[in-house]
């Protein structure tokens, strides 16, 4: 722990005990996406959990770490690529006669592997919104830098 | 019923800071007091009297669940939101950069 | 009727193609932003020629059963606004590949341009109330993302005026929806009309009428709603503006009024009461204050105003030629008005100049420019044989048949005005002497100038609309929509079985 570590983020006890649960929360966000389909959840919170164990690193201990994780481009990337893929799943349903429709087998109730095709929406909606949600918070603190930089 | 009239109270509330306060931020968090009074009127009306969760168990006998419509309904505007919240912010920071103030009484290049 | 979902897949999946790839191919986002307009338009051509009157077609989502499942439906009306969206949208999207050499970061405009379409179109095709509100917020915040687009200081500043008070409008119209659902227990737009007709909601439907009026006359700029109209046209990138005044305000402000009032709540006298005035209040006070303008696009702002206010009073007549009428000069505003606002456009372009001061003589120099505004600003006048001499002649008679003599005379001053107002325009941006620093300006280029000529055609040819046959198939299915009031339910109904 040198001297320049020590300035950038937080102080040591947050760095400490963010190392140490950094790891938990990102599990605990997929283990809310992937029994989206038998209990409360789903894609959408489970994704805001995930994209905040980035945030907890970025706050904890500054930018570069974070994108050290992952890159500006791959967060773009996977963006976009998240909805195409949205997209092209529900446009899979055409086959079955219907926009959206619910094509792979059902399968028994209450199992981790049914209902369908749900589990497949859950999966890329918490993609899309984890990059989503850590490429707008990334746009917002660089461009908070680039204005102090200028100097106004 | 009084639980509903508080949500229109606090909605209320909302439009009032939107309407009347100076600080940009200040008209943000404004909308987003309106957004979620709302959100949580439209949960209040989905309650039934003695319902529980609107969820499926395995071997559990249910009867009396709640709606479970609004829940969808309100998943979806809290994102819709978070979207708003996002932009206005995004919005205000452009605006303290170029006008270098917060203040809307002085951001007032348009006339007319 | 296996198409109608494409009218929301196409803009949406060109749209996040082009964030895929941004600024590796230079020509991949304006291309396939007019590939996209263009197959919009014949697909909205195609389902309006294949739709016979009194028929609506309904598409299940996903195979469940409405009211269970969400439905998409399509009758007269939408069908006739999705030729009107895309036409606008096609022409706009031609104009705007050449306009955009100016910005950077061009990717963003078309990603943005094509989220802003493909929630314009599924707000009209949409059979479910909430649907309405989730693309109701994705165009108004997408168009809000497009109007600070050029992040100079008036943009951000219009941007952030417009974001907050489209805002405010859409919380009102969530709350209408969240009283609406505690009663009928339905989001179906259908099913939310059977259950208001069978039973007796007492105060509950004037209050979420007003709510209605509120949110919706704000996205449509109807006074005492207008105030972020002008400072948002200003500001916007022209095509941007020509797009908002010509396909925004009508589709959703005018339309989902028009759909939630007419066929979903029931018209009362005191509603279409209520319509009228607050339509001629817009059409006299927006044509007062735009006399005295001397910004172009603000002029051009003021009068969309006022249009609108001759579109939302004809309509709230609630006779069969009311109806007709406003519905013509609803198709008729959105061609000379975007026709107007590309011509601002083109001369920004060549002269880098918006204030009619410093402008003068540019007929000379840019011909084809100069032409067709002349052309739009006979039509918007109301002079003979332009398209809008016809609709404004129809308004006036449906007012006097249905013995609302002061409203007619009302719209006879409020288009003497406007006659005022452009002729000065003309007079100051096109006749007149060439001043010194514009000597060297010349005309714009192909692909700016096709879409004008384009929609000068339409503006002279407009009236072949009203004629028997092709009438019968365009604007009346529209009209008996309208005029059925609250049998689009039982239709929709009929459609499943």
């Amino acid at each position: 722990m040198t001297n320049s570590d020590n300035l950038k983020g937080m102080t040591l006890i947050v760095k400490t005990v963010s190392r140490l649960t950094v790891g938990l929360i990102m599990l605990f966000g997929i283990y809310i996406v992937v029994h989206g389909h038998v209990a409360p959840g789903g894609g959408f919170a489970g994704g805001v959990i995930i994209a905040l164990s980035f945030i907890l690193l970025m706050l904890a201990f500054g930018k570069e770490k974070a994108l050290e994780k992952i890159p500006k481009a791959v967060a773009s990337f996977l963006e976009g690529f998240g909805a195409l893929m949205f997209l092209g799943l529900a446009l899979l349903g055409f086959s079955g006669g219907y926009f959206f429709a619910n094509v792979f087998g059902r399968g028994e109730a209450f199992k981790l592997f049914s209902a369908g095709e749900i589990p497949l929406y859950n999966i890329i909606i918490s993609i899309k919104v984890c990059t989503g949600l850590f490429a707008i918070f990334l746009v917002l603190v660089l461009l908070k830098f680039e204005s102090k930089l200028k100097g106004k | 019923m009084s639980a509903y009239f508080l949500c229109l109270v606090l909605f209320a509330i909302g439009l009032y800071c939107v309407v009347r306060k100076r600080n940009i931020i200040k008209i943000i968090i404004g909308i987003m007091i309106s957004e979620y009074a709302i959100n949580l009127l439209f949960i209040l009306f989905a309650y039934r009297k003695n319902g529980r969760a609107p969820l499926f168990s395995e071997g559990l006998e249910i009867k009396n669940m709640v709606d479970p419509l609004p829940q969808a309904v309100v998943s979806t505007a809290i994102v819709i939101g978070l979207a708003i919240t996002v932009l206005t912010v995004a919005i205000a920071l452009r605006i303290y950069e170029k006008y270098g103030t917060f203040d809307i009484t002085r951001i007032r290049r348009l006339k007319g | 009727m296996k198409l109608i979902p494409f009218f929301v897949i196409i803009p949406l999946s060109c749209a996040f193609i082009i964030t895929l790839f941004r600024n590796r191919l230079r020509f991949l986002p304006g291309l396939l932003c007019v590939f996209s307009t263009f197959l919009l338009l014949g697909l909205s051509i195609h389902t309006k020629g294949s739709l016979a009157e009194g028929v609506s077609f309904v598409y299940k989502v996903g195979n469940w059963m409405p009211p269970i499942g969400i439905s998409l439906v399509i009758d007269g009306l939408s069908s006739f606004m999705l030729v009107v969206i895309n036409l606008i949208a096609f022409v706009v999207a031609l104009f705007s590949i050449e306009y955009m050499k100016r910005f950077t970061a061009r990717w963003n405009f078309f990603a943005l341009f094509l989220l802003m379409l493909g929630g314009t179109n599924a707000v009209v095709i949409s059979g479910d109330l909430f649907n309405l509100f989730v693309f109701l917020e994705l165009a108004s915040i997408s168009s809000a993302a497009l109007v600070a687009f050029g992040t100079e200081h008036e943009e951000i500043e219009a941007a952030f005026k417009y974001l907050v008070m489209s805002v405010v409008g859409s919380l009102f119209v969530l709350l209408a929806i969240a009283l609406l659902y505690s009663y009928t227990s339905t989001l179906n737009m259908a099913d939310i009309a059977m259950s208001l007709q069978a039973g007796s909601a007492g105060i509950l439907i004037p209050f979420v009428s007003v709510l209605f009026i509120m949110g919706f006359g704000l996205k449509a700029g109807l006074v005492p709603f207008h105030a972020w109209l002008p400072d948002t046209y200003t500001a916007a990138p022209t095509p941007v503006s020509a797009l908002m005044s010509g396909v925004f305000t009508k589709s959703l402000g005018v339309y989902t009024l028009m759909r939630i009032l007419f066929n979903v709540l029931g018209v009362t006298p005191q509603l279409s009461k209520i319509l009228m005035v607050l339509g001629a209040l817009s059409m006299v006070f927006a044509v007062t204050l735009a006399v005295g303008q001397w910004d172009f696009k603000r002029l051009l702002a003021y009068h969309s105003i006022s249009q609108i206010g001759y579109v939302v009073m004809s309509i709230g007549l609630m006779t069969p030629l009311g109806i007709l009428a406003g519905l013509f000069h609803l198709f008729n505003h959105s061609t000379f008005k975007s026709l107007l606002f590309l011509n601002a456009g083109a001369v920004e372009y060549a002269a880098d100049t918006r204030d009619l001061n410093k402008l003068g003589g540019l007929r000379k120099k840019m011909p084809v420019t100069g032409n067709t505004s002349l052309v739009a600003s006979m039509a918007i006048s109301g002079i003979p044989p332009f398209n809008g001499f016809w609709s404004k002649l129809m308004i006036i008679l449906a007012c006097v048949q249905a013995n609302a003599i002061g409203f007619a005379i009302w719209a006879t001053l409020a288009s003497i005005l406007t006659l005022v107002s452009f002729a000065k325009l003309q007079k100051f941006a096109f006749f007149g002497a060439l001043p010194e620093q514009l000597k060297n300006i010349k005309e714009v280029p192909l692909l700016m100038r096709l879409p004008m000529i384009v929609l000068a055609l339409i503006c002279t040819f407009g009236a072949v609309l009203l004629l028997s046959p092709v009438a019968g198939n365009f604007l009346q299915p529209a009209v008996r929509v309208l005029l059925d009031g609250q049998l689009y339910a039982f239709r929709v109904v009929e459609a499943l079985r």
